[in-house]
This record gives structure tokens, C-alpha cells and sequence, in this order.
């Protein structure tokens, strides 16, 4: 079974290098020489020609559209500018991706891979699995936003790079919060619960989660935590362990009263996160909380492909009375690739020119993620994304996904200890006991 | 066959026999020492060590990964939720398999498509079978409408979401698949069981029952002794179908041993806590394996010898 789906990935990843191939050499005219075809040069380093041959391993899990096309557009134009580098593309489904890296041996690890830093990574440092890339980018470190670099440090050293990083917020449709007569997006959580109450009484799903899935409805409990405690609360309850306390109970406390609302979407319970995203991009259920990669999600998750349009719109968690977190706090993450411990220079020097400008402001106009490149924001311009970023940028305190924050029993516990709160089948004060029992293992 | 070169063979007899089969066996062997013995030790050197899978083993804790399972309750769940599937496979599925056999072996028009219908379900990988069903059973998709449509609306369930609910469904969706399998063993049993046993029974006087009780289903114990090891072996090891349509949700509602093993070692990285869990799994079917085997399947080939013997 496993083997039939990388062997179905592999054709897949051919047809798409055979695609891009044809592709670019039937636009030029057939007299122009083959290593210019399609291939932006002059982004591509100088140091083209020559060398021995070298072959780079990269694996990443960008599965959908366009953005697959533009990550092997990008390696193509790499190897078009240095043809004695051949560059492996391994495209990978995220559970996939996850479980073939964690069996495969250190003799046989990717040169390029995601990585969504924190405390995975860290693992996979500690265990020499990644290669120190700190001297190696200190060249052009400055042109990348120095708080997502920050993901991918640890104890000092720079292990990866990020390309993308987002926030999450919640995304709505503005259509059905008119219908149910909600004239301004919540700012503070009363105003949130009283929307949700609005919505369910003009007959709409307020909600949508993931009950299989588990880390949509964790990332609403930590940012309960996060307004409740502030973010040096929770800074701490991080490195020591320790979840009993206040803020993790009044989050919890605040999550019994939303599950009063009746506020999730048919199904919620078993639905996987694709599900969650059919039901708001088909108009079904009106919000829900989600990063930067929402819209696409939902767009291709809609039986017309095309999802909510102009009617989605973006709001960051509001306030919670009596807190002390500000409404400036946020909880993000997002993509990166790290390098592994047996990467060749060429490795490194094609993640430079992944990282320039140019093919960042690609990634920004095809909405694959939000590039981190410094000076890459002007090509946003879808207006929610905007919003997203704006967040990003005024964030006064950046929480990575807290999953992907920690390593080990405890990470698995966030997921299942919260979903266990948000299906009633626990009390805040279990889950903060559980995450306790966990950070301890 | 000469006279003179029997005794030949017979003096170099045991010594070159056992040579020539240890040289035919040695390649499977090998095979088997590589791929099967080594995992399962190296598996049980883990399961004594406190280890991310990613880091060299150093963090010996002994039996203490052993002691964090049977004191967690999700996986006294996982173990309920196997062992729940075992039984309702034998209260259910094999004698429904079994009535199946029974009422195909018979002489009727359309036979042989029947037999192909029941099968066909086993054709299937279980992932296919998992992700068509979750599909169907969404809210408000195929199954629930249908319900709706003939008037049986008040029946419509969150099916995979209910707590209580999601272990019978899952149950119905893995009969579905598998009856046919344990059918067509059951075939295969009816048809070595000669016609004129059944005969001579029917001169005597016995009903259909009663030739059925006395006859066919003695005759055909061997066969539904086999099903049975093969429907326990196979709820033991329950994985992917409900990986695919659960996760082993909701909250661990339908996870098993497998899934529990599974998301310890490649989910939260754990694999010395998730060698432990599989330790756990494979002594539990070496156990059934061989006791099925010493006390239930031993008659069987008993009978088997000394059929050869006389």
C-alpha cells in the first residue's frame, strides 16, 4: 500500500518535471539554446557550469497546486543555471512525509526537507541528523524575517530556513455573519460567543473543527491561553511543565461555555481537517480557526473548486475579559525547509536562491504560503492575507504551534488532550493535569 | 526403483536427508531470521529504553515503558476495543459466514455469481474500504439519506462521531469485508465433505437439521476451527481501516493496539514506549497462536496423522 502510494508520488512528481520541461522549451523559439528555456537566470547565482555532478534530496509535501508546479519550476531553474547539480524532488502527503522521515537512517537522509522547526527539529538536531548551516547563510540571513528564522535556531545554531510563516486567526464568511444580523467581527470573546449564538439561531454552523484531526480545535485552546495568561504564562508553563495553572483552567472553563452554543459544524466530531475546510469553502459552516493556508484548503476543498471568493474574510482571536494576554499575541508557524547532515554545498546554495526575492514574491502571487523574504510583502495582495500579515508583523509575542513546539508524549497530548475537552468527554482541569502527566514522560 | 540402490540410499540415509533439507531451508531461513526474528528482538531491546527514535540508546528504564501501558488507560481502551471485535467476529460474522457456506453450496441457478458477489468485497484493500465508507457515512451523505428516503430518518446516527456508536459501526464495515473470505473457506470445507455421508443419513430417517448438526458441521470442524484462528489473528491486529476512518477517534473511542502502538512510536516519538506496545501486541498473538494451536487445532491434525498412520 505504501509503496503503490510512493510509486503513484513518483509518477506524479515525472509527469509534473516532464510537464515543466515541455512547457518551457515550447514557449521560447525553438532556435534559442536549451539551458536558457524558461528558466529565470538572472536570479539563479553565478556560479553556473563547471563542477562535479551532484545530486540534492529534497523532500517537501507542497501536494497542491499551483504550488507544486512552482517548487519544481524553481528546481528546474536551479539546475537549468548549474547543470552539474540534479536535484531529487520527493513530493510527500504530510503524514507520509512524517512517517518516512522518522524510519529512515541517517546514512540515507535528505539533503532538503520540511520542517516546521520547533521542537521535532530540535530532536533531529540533538540526534545529529542536521547539519549547522549558521556560517553557511550568514551571507543573506538579513534578507529573511528574523523572528521566523528564529523557528529554526537552536541552541544558537541555524538548522533551517523558513519560507513561509503565518498566523492563525479566525476566517469567516461574511455572508452568513449578515444573515445572522453580525454587523461587526467579534473583538472581545463575549462578542465572539454572542456571534456564535447569533449564527445557530439564524439556523447556520458557527464553527467548523476537526474531531479526527484534532489540532484545528487545540490551536482556539491555546489561544485561550494565551489571552487568559499572556504569553509569558504560557513561555513558562512550556519549559516547565507545569499546566497547572489558572490560565490553563480558565481556558478550558471558556471552552465548556462555547460547547453550551452547540457551535460546531454536522459531523464535527469525526470530520478530518479536509472535511472542516468543505464545510466553510461550501458555505455551510460560517468560521473557523485556521493559518495562512485556509483559503487554498478551502477553495480546493469546495465541490466548485472555488470556494468562498470574496465573501471570506479574516479576524484576528479576540480578547478575553479579564486576561492579561493582548490582542496582539499570536499563535503561528509555518513551512520551512532544513537542511540534513549530509547536504553538499549545492544544498545550501540552491536554498539561497529559493530563498531570493523573486521566487518568493512567486510564492506570495500564487498563494502557496506567505513568503518571509524581507520586501516580499507588497505581492501580497489578496486582502485577508494582508490582514494575516499585518498580524504577523505588529505580533507582539509569536507562539509556534504548540504541537510542533514540543517534542515527544507531550505534543501528541495537546492534541488529544483538548479534543477531549472540546467533544465533552473532559474537564478543563483533566486537560491541564494530562499535559502535566506528559511534559513529565 | 532397483533393489540394489535402495539400501544404498538408506546408509547415508539421515545424515544427507538432513543436509538437504537444512540447504533447501536456509535461504527462507535467512529470510526469516532478517526480517522477522531481528525486528522482534531489536523490538524488545527498545521496549526497555526511554528513546525519540532519533538519539542513540542510552536511557535504559527497564520495564517501566511495560508499566506506563498497562496503567494507561487509552490503551486498556485499545485492548477493550480488540478484544470486543474479537468476540462480536466469532458471536456473529463466522456464523453468518458459516449459514452463507451452507445455503451456496446448495444446487441453484446463479450460484456461482452469488459465491462472486460475497467475495467480492475481500478484493478490496482495507484503506480503499475505509475511505468509501467514511465518504458514506458523512453527515447527510449516502447512508443517511437513504435512511431518510425510506422513511427511517429517526434511525440516522452520527455514525463514526458517537462514542458508543463508532466500534459497531466500524464492526459492520469489517464483516463487510471479510464474510466473504471466511465464506469461501467454509465453501471449500463443505465441498471435501463426501455427499453420500449426507445420503446415508437422510435413508436413515434424519432431518435436515439433524443430518446438518450430526454430519456436516463435525465434518466441517477443522474448517471453521481455521476461521476462527484467522478472524481472532486478524482482530488482534485491526489497524488500517480504522486509521483511515478514525484516527482512532473520537477521544480514542476506536482506537486498538495497533493504532495505539502506531501513534506512539510515529506520532509522538516514542518508539521505545511504542516497541513496548508492540511487544505487547505480538505476545498477545503468539499467545493465542499457540494455545489455539496446543488445545484446539491439535485434534485436527491428530486426525490428520493418524489418518496417514492407518
Amino acid at each position: 500500500m505504501r509503496s503503490r502510494a510512493r510509486f503513484a508520488v513518483l509518477l506524479t512528481t515525472a509527469a509534473i518535471a516532464f510537464a515543466a520541461c515541455t512547457g518551457g522549451s515550447s514557449t521560447p523559439a525553438p532556435t534559442t539554446a536549451p539551458a536558457s528555456a524558461g528558466a529565470p537566470s538572472s536570479a539563479a547565482p553565478s556560479t553556473a557550469g563547471g563542477g562535479a555532478p551532484v545530486t540534492v534530496d529534497w523532500w517537501h509535501i507542497t501536494t497542491g497546486e499551483p504550488g507544486k508546479t512552482d517548487f519544481q519550476k524553481i528546481a528546474d531553474a536551479y539546475t537549468t543555471a548549474h547543470p552539474n547539480v540534479t536535484i531529487k524532488v520527493t513530493v510527500l502527503d504530510n503524514e507520509a512525509f512524517k512517517t518516512k522521515l522518522s524510519t529512515t537512517a541517517a546514512a540515507d537522509y535528505p539533503d532538503l526537507f520540511q520542517s516546521w522547526g520547533g521542537g521535532i527539529m530540535a530532536d533531529q538536531a540533538d540526534a545529529g541528523l542536521l547539519k549547522d548551516i549558521t556560517s553557511d547563510i550568514a551571507s543573506w540571513k538579513d534578507t529573511i524575517n528574523p523572528g521566523a528564522m528564529s523557528i529554526y535556531a537552536y541552541k544558537g545554531k541555524q538548522y533551517g530556513v523558513p519560507w513561509d510563516m503565518g498566523m492563525i486567526g479566525f476566517w469567516y464568511n461574511k455572508a452568513l455573519f449578515q444573515q445572522a444580523g453580525i454587523t461587526a467581527v467579534p473583538t472581545t470573546w463575549d462578542e465572539y460567543l454572542a456571534a456564535v449564538q447569533k449564527l445557530r439561531a439564524a439556523g447556520i454552523q458557527p464553527l467548523a473543527i476537526s474531531g479526527k484531526d484534532k489540532w484545528p480545535s487545540m490551536h482556539l485552546w491555546t489561544y485561550l491561553v494565551l489571552r487568559t495568561g499572556g504569553g509569558d504564562s504560557l513561555s513558562k508553563m512550556i519549559q516547565s511543565g507545569d499546566w497547572n495553572t489558572d490560565a490553563c483552567t480558565k481556558a478550558g472553563e471558556e471552552v465548556v461555555k462555547l460547547n453550551a452554543l452547540n457551535p460546531y459544524q454536522d459531523g464535527y466530531k469525526s470530520a478530518d481537517y479536509n472535511a472542516e475546510a468543505a464545510a466553510v469553502g461550501n458555505g455551510k459552516a460560517a468560521m473557523e480557526l485556521m493559518g495562512q493556508w485556509a483559503p487554498s484548503v478551502e477553495n480546493d476543498q469546495s465541490a466548485d473548486k472555488k470556494g468562498l471568493g470574496d465573501k471570506l474574510g479574516w479576524f484576528a482571536f479576540p480578547t478575553v475579559g479579564g486576561g492579561t494576554g493582548a490582542a496582539t499575541d499570536g499563535v503561528g508557524g509555518g513551512n520551512g525547509i532544513a537542511v540534513g547532515v549530509n547536504a553538499p554545498p549545492e544544498a545550501i546554495d540552491f536554498l539561497k536562491f529559493f530563498m531570493s526575492k523573486e521566487n518568493g514574491d512567486k510564492l506570495n502571487t500564487d498563494n502557496v504560503g506567505l513568503s518571509t523574504v524581507v520586501g516580499t510583502e507588497g505581492t501580497v495582495k489578496d486582502p485577508n492575507l494582508q490582514a494575516v500579515l499585518a498580524g504577523r508583523g505588529a505580533a507582539t509575542f509569536m507562539q509556534l504551534y504548540l504541537d510542533q513546539a514540543t517534542s515527544g508524549a507531550l505534543s501528541q497530548a495537546f492534541n488529544d488532550a483538548t479534543i477531549a475537552l472540546f467533544l465533552g468527554q473532559s474537564q478543563p482541569a483533566d486537560v491541564c493535569q494530562a499535559l502535566t502527566d506528559a511534559a513529565k514522560q | 526403483m532397483t533393489a540394489i540402490s535402495r539400501p544404498a540410499r538408506r546408509r547415508s540415509g539421515p545424515s544427507t536427508r538432513w543436509l538437504t533439507i537444512g540447504l533447501f531451508l536456509l535461504p527462507a531461513l535467512i529470510l526469516y531470521a532478517v526480517f522477522v526474528l531481528l525486528p522482534v528482538l531489536q523490538a524488545m531491546q527498545y521496549s526497555l529504553y526511554k528513546w525519540n527514535g532519533l538519539a542513540p540508546l542510552t536511557d535504559f528504564v527497564g520495564l517501566q515503558n511495560y508499566a506506563t501501558a498497562l496503567g494507561s488507560k487509552t490503551f486498556m481502551t485499545s485492548v477493550g476495543n480488540n478484544l470486543l471485535i474479537v468476540v462480536l467476529s466469532l458471536a456473529i460474522q463466522i456464523p453468518f459466514s458459516l449459514a452463507l457456506a451452507v445455503l451456496l453450496n446448495r444446487r441453484f441457478r446463479g450460484r456461482a455469481i452469488f459465491r462472486l458477489l460475497f467475495f467480492l468485497p475481500y478484493v478490496l484493500s482495507e484503506a480503499v474500504t475505509g475511505i468509501v465508507f467514511s465518504l458514506m457515512l458523512q453527515p447527510h451523505s449516502v447512508v443517511d439519506s437513504s435512511l431518510s428516503n425510506v422513511g427511517l430518518g429517526a434511525l440516522v446516527q452520527d455514525w463514526l462521531g458517537d462514542s458508543t456508536l463508532v466500534m459497531v459501526t466500524l464492526f459492520v464495515i469489517i464483516s463487510w469485508k471479510y464474510f466473504g473470505f471466511h465464506m469461501i473457506i467454509m465453501l471449500a470445507g463443505l465441498q471435501g465433505i463426501p455427499r453420500e455421508l449426507e445420503e446415508a443419513a437422510y435413508i436413515d430417517g434424519a432431518s435436515r437439521r439433524t443430518a446438518f448438526r450430526y454430519i456436516t458441521l463435525p465434518l466441517l470442524g477443522p474448517t471453521i476451527r481455521v476461521s476462527i484462528f484467522l478472524s481472532i489473528i486478524g482482530a488482534l491486529q485491526l489497524f488500517d481501516m480504522v486509521w483511515v476512518m478514525t484516527g482512532g477517534g473520537p477521544v480514542n473511542a476506536s482506537s486498538t493496539m495497533a493504532i495505539a502502538m502506531f501513534k506512539a512510536g510515529f506520532r509522538s516519538h516514542q518508539f521505545g514506549y511504542g516497541s513496548a506496545l508492540a511487544v505487547i501486541l505480538f505476545l498477545c498473538g503468539l499467545a493465542v497462536a499457540l494455545l489455539y494451536q496446543r488445545y484446539v487445532l491439535r485434534r485436527d491434525t491428530e486426525g490428520a496423522v493418524t489418518a496417514y498412520g492407518g
